[in-house]
Order: C-alpha cells, then structure tokens, then sequence
C-alpha cells in the first residue's frame, strides 16, 4: 500500500520524500488545481527540482490539474497537462471527463488518475474512466463505508486510492457549489473553497465572529476555539436549535481501519493537505508511515499506537477527530 | 423555447405526489422529468408509480423523461439505475458518469442532467460522442459560459438551463434532516417528509442560507432567471427548467409561458413569480457573481 501526501511547494516535498511519503501530489500556481491558494504550488523550476529530487530517492511524483476547465480557456488547462508531461511527471491527477480525453490522445503513455474531484462512487464510472481513456487509479469520494469500498474494488478495473487523514470534506467533491453560491468561487470553477479573501473576522458584543462575504458562518464566546470559516463547518440555526447542523471542525483520520484497507486491496492512502505547513507534512508522513510499515509487517496484530493518535490528534482540526462516512453512524 | 419541468427534488407522500403530476397534464409544460434523482431510501413513489404516472404524462402529451439517482453508493443502486436505463419507452436523464456508461453502452440518447458538470465544450463533445442530446449546465455557470459553450457547440446538442426553484447546491454521504432529528440514515423513518421544501437552515443572526433537503443541500433563496428569457433565446437555449416546490409551481409555470408567448413582459413575469417562491430570489450566478446576490432587474 502506497502514501500519498501532499506538497504545496518544494520544502513541503522533500518534507514528504524524507518522511517515507512513497508520491507525493502537487499543483501548478494557478486555477487549473483545488488548491488554488496565494503563494502555494510549484513554478516549473520547482517541479523540476522536486520530481528530480523524489526519483533519486525512490519517490514518485504526481501533479493534480483536477479543478474543471471553464469554458472561454480550456486551452489553459491542456497547456497544464503538456507541462506536467514535458517535466515526465509519474502521473496527472484529472476530474474533467474532456481534459482526461485530451491527456489520453495527446500523451498516451502519460499515466492518468482520476481525480476525487471527478465524484466517482461507482465501479461503473470508474470502470467508464478507464475503458474510455486507461485510467489507472481512481480517488474515491469520502462517501463510501468501508464495506461499499470492499465491494467497489472487487469489480473495479483501476486501482483505488482513498483518503486516511486531514480535512474532511463533507460532501460529495466535484459536486458541492455552496462556496461559489456565498463567494462567487468554487472548487470546480476557481480551485478554491471558502476562499481567504472572502473571510471576515470581528469582535462584537455577541463574540468573535467569521464571517464569508458578509455570511455570517459561526461566533465564538471567550474561551472557545475559533475555526477557519469553511460553509459546511459553521454554526447554524435550524428550527430551534443552533448547532454544527452540517458537520464538526474535525479531521479524517482512518489509521484503525488500516488492516482493513489493507485487506480489501486499497492501493494507496491518501493525506490530504497541500495547503498545510511543512512541519505539518513531515509530522503527518511519519506517523502514517511508521504505521503502514507497521500493518504490513503484521496486520494481525496492528494496534494504533497511543503517540500516532497524539501526534495526529495535535495536528488535527479542533483537535477532533472522525471516520467520516467510512463508519456508517457518521451518515 | 420550451418549457420543462425538473425532477421533484423533496420527499412528498405518495398522494401528493400523485395529486401533483395529476394537475402537470394539464399545464402548458413541454417537457416533464420523473423518478428520485436525490435519495433511494424515499418511499412516496416506487419506479411502478413513476411509470403510472409517465404513461399519463407522455397520453397528455408531454415528452417524459426519467431522471437517475445523482449519487450512487450501494450494489442495489447501481441495479435500479441500470433498470431505468433499460426501461424502453422513456429518455433518461443521467445524473452520473455511471449512468452516462451505462447509456452509452446500450447506445441510447439521453439528457444528461445538471450534476454532470460540462462546463466546456470538450466535455459536451464527448458526451455527445457517447448519446447525449440535451444537456442542463451546472447552476454555477455564468451566461458567459453558457454564450461561448453555446457559439462553439457544433454537436446541435440542446440546451435547457434551471432558471426557477431552489438551486441544488451539494450532495453528501450524510443525511443532514436525519442529523437534525438524531436519526441515522439507515433508520430516517423517512423524516424529510415533514419538509415539503426543504428544512430551512439561518445563520445565527436569523438570515435564511440554506434548506436541508436529506442528503442535498439547497440555497434558501430561489433561483428566478425568468426576467432572462429574451438572453436565454438569444443564445439559443432550446428549453427552460422550472424545478417543482409544494406551493406556486403551476402558476410559474403558466407566468413562463405567458412570457414566452409574448403575452406578458419577461419582467413583470418575473416580479410575479418572485411572489410565488418560497424564498426571496436570487440570480447572481448567471451575471458571474456569487449565487446567492440577487441583481436588479433591468430593462
């Protein structure tokens, strides 16, 4: 079973090569990626650098090109892919079904995986990816229980790789617009969710308050920890509650279901977090790698140990954690 | 420019569904979508009285089509999917990739709905290529988008744009009525029946954001594009959506018509309109803007 973390520039990278990270995902500095942040991602020399840097040490480099070409510039995003080719990239992350044609007819032997972006849920879409351009790996939505991934798997023609650790995103990826409908940007038009110049913070007499383009997400009373203003984890009021009606600030984090994902044949894990320091990304590889290294020695007797579930738990967003729609309660 | 009905989005028992599209055939609606596109677990109709009510529909006149669930999770999902696309008589419309494969494998035409995400024409070629004839872009696209995917559309694929109802925004694994109500998913008892339009969801100053429909979630404010229909046929948008709610729907869609018929002015149909909605309206997404602004009518 392969890890995959992220790397949002070059220090995060070798952060991730040099903490036992087997690939690392990375994005161009521009709207063709989801993490379409100011100051994050790789300039050409920088990709060159960092692929040269993984191979010598055995890792392998993947550029996602996974947010969805918009209509006036789709040449913009072929221009993205012909780059991620030309610097012999070890696999581009796509979601559009049109850019993944693209990729398939102009670089052939440029291996494809499908993006969680893309909202695969099915063996049969996954299995339509890779019988209509070769797709080699699919990401799958965080929407599955473990059992749907089992069963996903036996009758799926790529490889399947899914998420283990970081911010959850609680709905179907590829599929949610609530950011574009407050901020006018979303992931699949701009590569950005709850984007930073939206968010408003203020001190009133109620209490903290964030805000995303005059959207009131949550207020917090003295003492209590403020969040980043993502929609779907704010408070809200509903009939007479108020409450996280959507979801927690929590993190996904699967490292007890690892000898069952190991089992069911899951191909890769991934850490989510491009956006993310790179202390984080070193902390975060480690730990995962110690125990993948841990499973597959002896998947019987996997335990997670006390100081991966601290370290992970510091890391994590409200320091809570969660299994997310991989335990079905969650749902 | 023809009138389509969307797919009912929200739980309704099985009388007021039937009562609903009892009064459709009557109704000045082109175009009528049929089936849950939003929850397997509903239980007001099965696919046999979606089927009843599409023989109707298609007597009455209407072109029926059968709109598939948008997610896709469980083996029982994928079987009822792949039925629907086997059905014989009726156009589907395909919701997810899986369902575009499995149309595309037994060489069938189909629409392909507003959770596929064509936003470029690269995309619609290739849908095209695999059997698509109509296509709804994502709620998100702007008319920017839309005139340039339009002038570049060579496929002679039509396009039919939501301009009224509560706009789906984002789907999930999680039930969120469920959640409000403590309920888990597998034990809902069906609770979004008790929400007709969705549960609404405010900020915690009181201000309308979202309603909560089981695993969907919707804006509060409605989308009304009406005041738009000289643009859309301008641009050449072969048809106009209008997605059912509990109250006003009919007469919106007589106002359309009217509209459309010259009979009265786009804008005064859309001020009237406004008032049937049961949420203030919003249009901010088709002027390139976030979805929830509402802009001033022009003209």
């Amino acid at each position: 079973m392969e890890l995959v973390c992220p790397a949002g520039n070059l220090t995060s990278l070798k952060a991730a090569i040099d903490n036992g990270a087997n690939c690392v995902y990375t994005g161009f500095r521009d709207d063709t990626n989801a993490r379409n942040f100011a100051g994050l991602n790789f300039s050409e020399a920088d990709l060159a650098k960092g692929i040269d840097y993984a191979h010598r040490r055995g890792g392998r480099v993947f550029v996602a090109v996974n947010t969805y070409p918009q209509a006036h510039s789709f040449e913009r995003w072929c221009a993205a892919i012909d780059r991620a080719a030309k610097f012999g990239v070890d696999a581009v992350i796509i979601a559009d079904a049109g850019l993944m044609d693209y990729a398939a007819r102009t670089h052939p032997d440029l291996r494809l995986h499908l993006s969680v972006q893309g909202s695969a849920t099915t063996c049969d879409a996954i299995n339509f990816y890779q019988e209509q351009f070769g797709v080699r790996r699919a990401v799958l939505p965080r929407v599955l229980t473990v059992q749907q991934v089992a069963k996903l798997i036996e009758r799926a023609k790529t490889e399947i790789e899914v998420f283990g650790f970081g911010s959850l995103c609680v709905m179907v990826e590829g599929r949610c617009a609530l950011s574009s409908y407050v901020t006018g940007q979303s992931p699949n038009t701009a590569g950005a969710c709850s984007p930073a110049s939206a968010v408003n913070w203020q001190t009133t007499s109620k209490g903290l308050e964030s805000r995303l383009n005059g959207v009131l997400v949550d207020r917090y009373a003295d003492g209590e920890n403020a969040a980043y203003p993502t929609i779907c984890k704010g408070r809200y009021r509903v009939e007479d509650e108020t409450y996280y009606a959507i979801e927690e600030p929590a993190s996904l984090n699967t490292l007890e279901l690892l000898p069952e994902l190991v089992r069911i044949g899951v191909a890769a894990v991934k850490i989510e977090g491009r956006q993310r320091s790179p202390a984080y990304v070193a902390e975060v590889t480690r730990t995962w790698r110690s125990a993948i290294d841990a499973c597959l020695a002896d998947p019987g007797a996997f335990g997670v140990r006390e100081e991966w579930t601290e370290r992970l738990a510091a890391l994590s967003e409200g320091q809570q954690q969660t299994l997310g729609p991989y335990n079905r309660k969650w749902r | 420019m023809k009138i389509a009905l969307g797919p009912l989005l929200y739980a309704w028992s099985g009388d007021e569904i039937a009562r609903f599209y009892e009064s459709v055939e009557k109704q000045p609606v082109d175009i009528v979508y049929l089936g849950e596109v939003v929850c397997s677990r509903r239980r007001g109709f099965r696919p046999e009285d979606w089927l009843d009510t599409a023989g109707r529909l298609a007597a009455a006149g209407k072109e029926v089509v059968l709109s598939s669930l948008a997610l896709l999770e469980t083996n029982a999902d994928l079987r009822a999917m792949r039925k629907l696309v086997a059905n014989g008589h009726y156009r589907v419309e395909a919701n997810d990739m899986a369902a575009v494969a499995a149309l595309s494998e037994q060489r069938t035409e189909f629409v392909g709905g507003p959770h596929l995400n064509v936003y470029n024409n690269a995309t619609l070629d290739l849908l095209v290529r695999h059997g698509l004839r109509r296509w709804v872009p994502p709620v998100e696209l702007p008319r920017s988008s839309l005139a340039h995917l339009l002038r570049k559309n060579g496929s002679g694929a039509e396009c039919e744009v939501f301009i009224v109802g509560r706009m789906p925004l984002a789907m999930s694994a999680r039930c969120f009525t469920a959640r409000r109500h403590g309920l888990e998913k597998d034990a809902c008892e069906n609770v979004c029946e008790k929400y007709p339009d969705g549960l609404a969801l405010a900020t915690r100053d009181g201000d309308a954001f979202l309603a909560l429909n089981g695993i969907q979630t919707q804006s509060s404010s409605v989308c009304n594009l009406v005041a738009e229909l000289p643009a859309l046929r301008e641009l050449g948008v072969a048809a106009v959506r209008v997605s059912p709610h509990s109250t006003g729907c009919l007469e919106t869609v007589a106002l359309v018509r009217a509209a459309l018929d010259g009979a009265l002015s786009p804008q005064d149909a859309a001020q009237q309109v406004e008032g049937l909605l049961p949420g203030p309206a919003c249009n901010g997404y088709w002027h390139g803007k976030p979805g929830m602004d509402n802009l001033a009518l022009t003209g």
